[in-house]
């Protein structure tokens, strides 16, 4: 094993330009990677690649070809240059499955140095805390560890790639469910095109032994990454995934538009808890990731429960919103989320609550921080259909400016369609204090200290819901992220 | 060894452009505690805030020495660490943040700062035990966030404590009695009487006589147009109490002459 299988072998990547599209249809599944640009020869490419059914070719050719009739949106407070989907190459993978790793040792040495940098040992990690790492990189898994242990608890936790082939009916019946292939401009395009992702099944009644935890990476150049991560919770079962995302300094932007699915059943939980990383720009805008991610849980039995935690502080522009669609009655949604924004990045990001079972309930804690020239929006759909009866949501949203050349936006959008509903909404705006700061200094604490434990401070109510060890790795996130922001 | 902890010289300072500081001059030596009074907006805080090196206080003119260092090239949390405390007139509320959390935060920079290992929790919390009692700080209030929720008295109680574990060698207590109760007021006094010591000299600025009888300075000045306008000993926080800060106005000039030649301070005062 060489750590070369994770960079692009350009002249296997001429070799293929130069050969001839054959009835139409690319015959090269051995190659590496898909020349830039996208049409129909490209999305039947990738499903041949991976040897998938036809009825997936077909889900995927339905979307592109819902796709071809949409537009990106516009309406979120971003500037955004646009972008040239037929400039991007939309597969990426290493030389072959006997060639890829089978195990942690086999990863790429400096894969790990990396995830070291980042305070994330990921072996001590996994041996240690016990917890089970499917780390995928360049779009296809490289390492999954305690799949036996899961497999005795019945958990299926597997590449999404892996279940296709394996649990094709579990996936046929759910994937689109949550968010259809036509939902939005970038969920049809990753529904065209995804490449792979992680798949998680817990089977009724069960509470999963572990936290999951995936570890995402952008690695080879001027490559799209479309993961694609369904997650089911059968009747009465539990299950915490953890999501973290790495990638180290590059120059081009990239877009990176995945799709994330869970659906609860009835009195199931689903703990979905993202760390953000991904390369931000450098301090004059140039160069960053795009982060354009539709996740969506539905809570589709009684009493079930969706709880997202996010803290974004990478990419150049973010456009997320985790959101719940409370359908089943006492359903419960929450949307936890801190999201920073330093030199130039640009977040819109929030969540969209839609209750539609009657006494569902939903809570939101957004806390927003802009600096340097940071744009932060929050953006927040609480919508009560008329069979909501005694609905209730509670939406607190803070912003923390850092200097006076950021900026932070609100846009709460409240519609309610049944008159025994509650919502609640509380917003504030502050700027990081002089006097805190000056205060913490004349205790002897430096100003970098300073600021990154009063921005701690700020977001303790999010980093409490975070499983113990990502919380310090977020809080270590927010030092980075903030270094340099004042003085 | 000189005994001198603080000497300012001549000191003029201005915040947002307005000049506030005209000329004042201060001599502290360790082991004294000194009162500043005077009238609302004389510039009582704006004077500590110069010594802890507020940013926006410029100094226009002027000297402070502190230890015989050049006390304004030092950046505010490097002052801090040299010994310097100021308890705030108002102290800030940090959210989030746990009140023990951010003392030690504080001591360990400090300790960092003069080669000193840092403590850890367990090493921590049994150095703040006794002195938590002292000032009757309860569990409940070191498990709060800093300041966020404390009553007034809840809040100076903390800045005595943190004083307390901190140690410095030059502490400015700015209106520490402020919206305090008699038995509140009797609790920080001896939070700070327990503190003095020959090494320590304390700057303690009030409004009111009140505090210096459970704080018996050793100097008392007056401060007026921007200026040490009368300085004397404890008889002259008295005088003020009974005539108020008026007369300075008026026989200001006299008052002032009489104090700053007379050696033997609250007499030539009184008597001007
Ligand atoms: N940050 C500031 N900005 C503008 N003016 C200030 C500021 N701090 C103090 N001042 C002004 O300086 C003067 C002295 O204030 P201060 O030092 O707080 O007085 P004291 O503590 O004696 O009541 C007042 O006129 C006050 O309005
Ligand atoms: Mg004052």
């Amino acid at each position: 094993m060489n750590s070369d299988q994770i960079t692009v072998d350009t002249s296997s990547v001429d070799r293929f330009v130069q050969q001839k599209y054959k009835h139409g249809f690319v015959t090269d599944i051995e190659s590496e990677t898909v020349p830039p640009g996208l049409n129909e020869e490209t999305v039947r490419w990738i499903s041949a690649r991976k040897g998938e059914p036809e009825w997936l070719t077909e889900w995927r050719l339905q979307a592109y070809r819902n796709w071809l009739t949409m537009q990106a949106p516009d309406w979120a407070h971003l500037k955004i240059e646009p972008i040239d989907f037929q400039a991007i190459s939309y597969f990426s993978a290493p030389k072959s499955d006997k060639d890829r790793p089978q195990s942690l040792d086999e990863v790429d040495p400096k894969l790990l140095e990396t995830y070291d940098k980042l305070g994330v040992p990921l072996h001590e990690r996994a041996r240690l805390a016990g917890v089970a790492v499917d780390a995928v990189f360049d779009s296809v898994s490289v390492g999954t560890t305690f799949r036996e242990e899961l497999k005795k608890a019945g958990v299926i936790f597997c590449s999404f790639s892996e279940a296709v082939r394996d649990y094709p009916e579990l996936v046929r019946q759910h994937l689109g469910t949550v968010v259809p292939p036509r939902d939005n401009f970038f969920a049809a395009l990753n529904s065209a095109v995804f490449s792979d992702g992680s798949f998680v099944y817990i089977p009724r009644g069960v509470r999963c032994p572990m936290e999951l935890s995936t570890y995402f990476r952008i690695n080879a150049a001027e490559t799209g990454q479309f993961e694609r991560t369904l997650i089911i919770a059968e009747d009465k079962s539990y299950v915490s995934y953890l999501e973290g995302c790495t990638a180290p300094m590059r120059d081009e932007n990239q877009l990176h538009a995945a799709v994330v699915e869970l659906v609860a059943l009835e009195d199931a939980e689903i703990k979905y808890s993202t760390v953000q990383n991904w390369y931000p720009g450098d301090e004059e805008g140039k160069g960053g990731i795009y982060n354009f991610v539709t996740k969506r849980g539905m809570c589709r039995g009684d009493r079930s429960k969706i709880s997202w935690t996010q803290v974004e502080t990478g990419s150049a522009i973010t456009w997320k919103y985790p959101s719940c669609v409370l359908r089943g009655e006492r359903s419960v949604g929450e949307f936890y989320s801190v999201a920073l924004t330093n030199n130039f990045q640009q977040a819109d990001t929030g969540t969209k609550m839609i209750h539609i079972g009657r006494d569902t309930r939903s809570k939101i804690i957004s806390k927003g921080i802009s600096a340097g020239r940071g744009q932060n929006a929050y953006r927040g759909l609480v919508r009560v259909a008329k069979t909501a009866k005694n609905a209730r949501n509670f939406t607190q949203c803070d912003s923390m400016l850092i200097g006076k050349r950021c900026g932070a936006h609100t846009f709460p959008y409240i519609e309610v369609g049944n008159p025994t509903a509650k919502v609640e909404h509380e917003a504030t705006t502050s700027r990081i204090g002089e006097d805190q700061l000056f205060y913490c200094l004349q205790r002897g604490i430096s100003e970098e200290d300073a600021v990154s434990m009063i921005v701690d401070g700020f977001c303790k109510q999010v980093f409490r819901e975070l499983p113990m060890e990502f919380a310090v790795e977020a809080k270590a996130l927010l030092e980075v992220s903030l270094e340099g922001a004042v003085g | 060894m000189d005994k001198a902890m603080l000497k300012v010289r001549n000191l003029h300072a201005s915040v947002e452009g307005k000049q506030i500081l005209n000329g004042l001059d201060l001599e502290v030596n360790a082991g004294e505690v000194h009162a500043i009074m005077g009238p609302n907006g004389s510039g009582k805080s704006t004077l500590a805030s110069v010594i802890a090196g507020r940013e926006g206080y410029e100094v226009t003119d002027g000297q402070v020495l502190y230890r015989g260092r050049d006390l304004l090239e030092l950046e505010p949390e490097e002052r801090a660490c040299e010994g310097i405390f100021l308890a705030f007139q108002y102290p800030v509320e940090i959210p989030g943040v746990n009140n023990t959390y951010f003392l030690r935060a504080a001591l360990n920079a400090q300790r960092k700062y003069r080669g000193e290992p840092e403590l850890d929790s367990m090493q921590f919390l049994k150095l703040i035990r006794g002195k938590l009692e002292i000032l009757h700080i309860s569990d409940d209030l070191m498990h709060r966030a800093v300041n966020e929720g404390f009553s007034g008295g809840e809040k100076k109680r903390n800045e005595i404590f943190q004083m307390a574990v901190l140690e410095p060698a030059l502490a400015i207590l700015d209106e520490t009695d402020s919206g305090l109760d008699i038995d509140a007021l009797k609790l920080v006094a001896e939070g700070v009487n327990r503190q003095r010591s020959p090494d320590r000299a304390m700057i303690v600025v009030t409004h009111y006589q009140r505090l210096l009888e459970y704080i018996v300075p050793d100097r008392v000045h007056v401060l007026s147009g921007g200026r040490i306008a009368a300085s004397g000993d404890a008889d002259l926080a008295l005088k003020l109490e009974e005539e108020g800060y008026s007369w300075l106005a008026e026989g200001g000039i006299q008052a002032l002459e009489g104090a700053e030649t007379g050696s033997g301070g609250a007499g030539a005062a009184a008597g001007a």
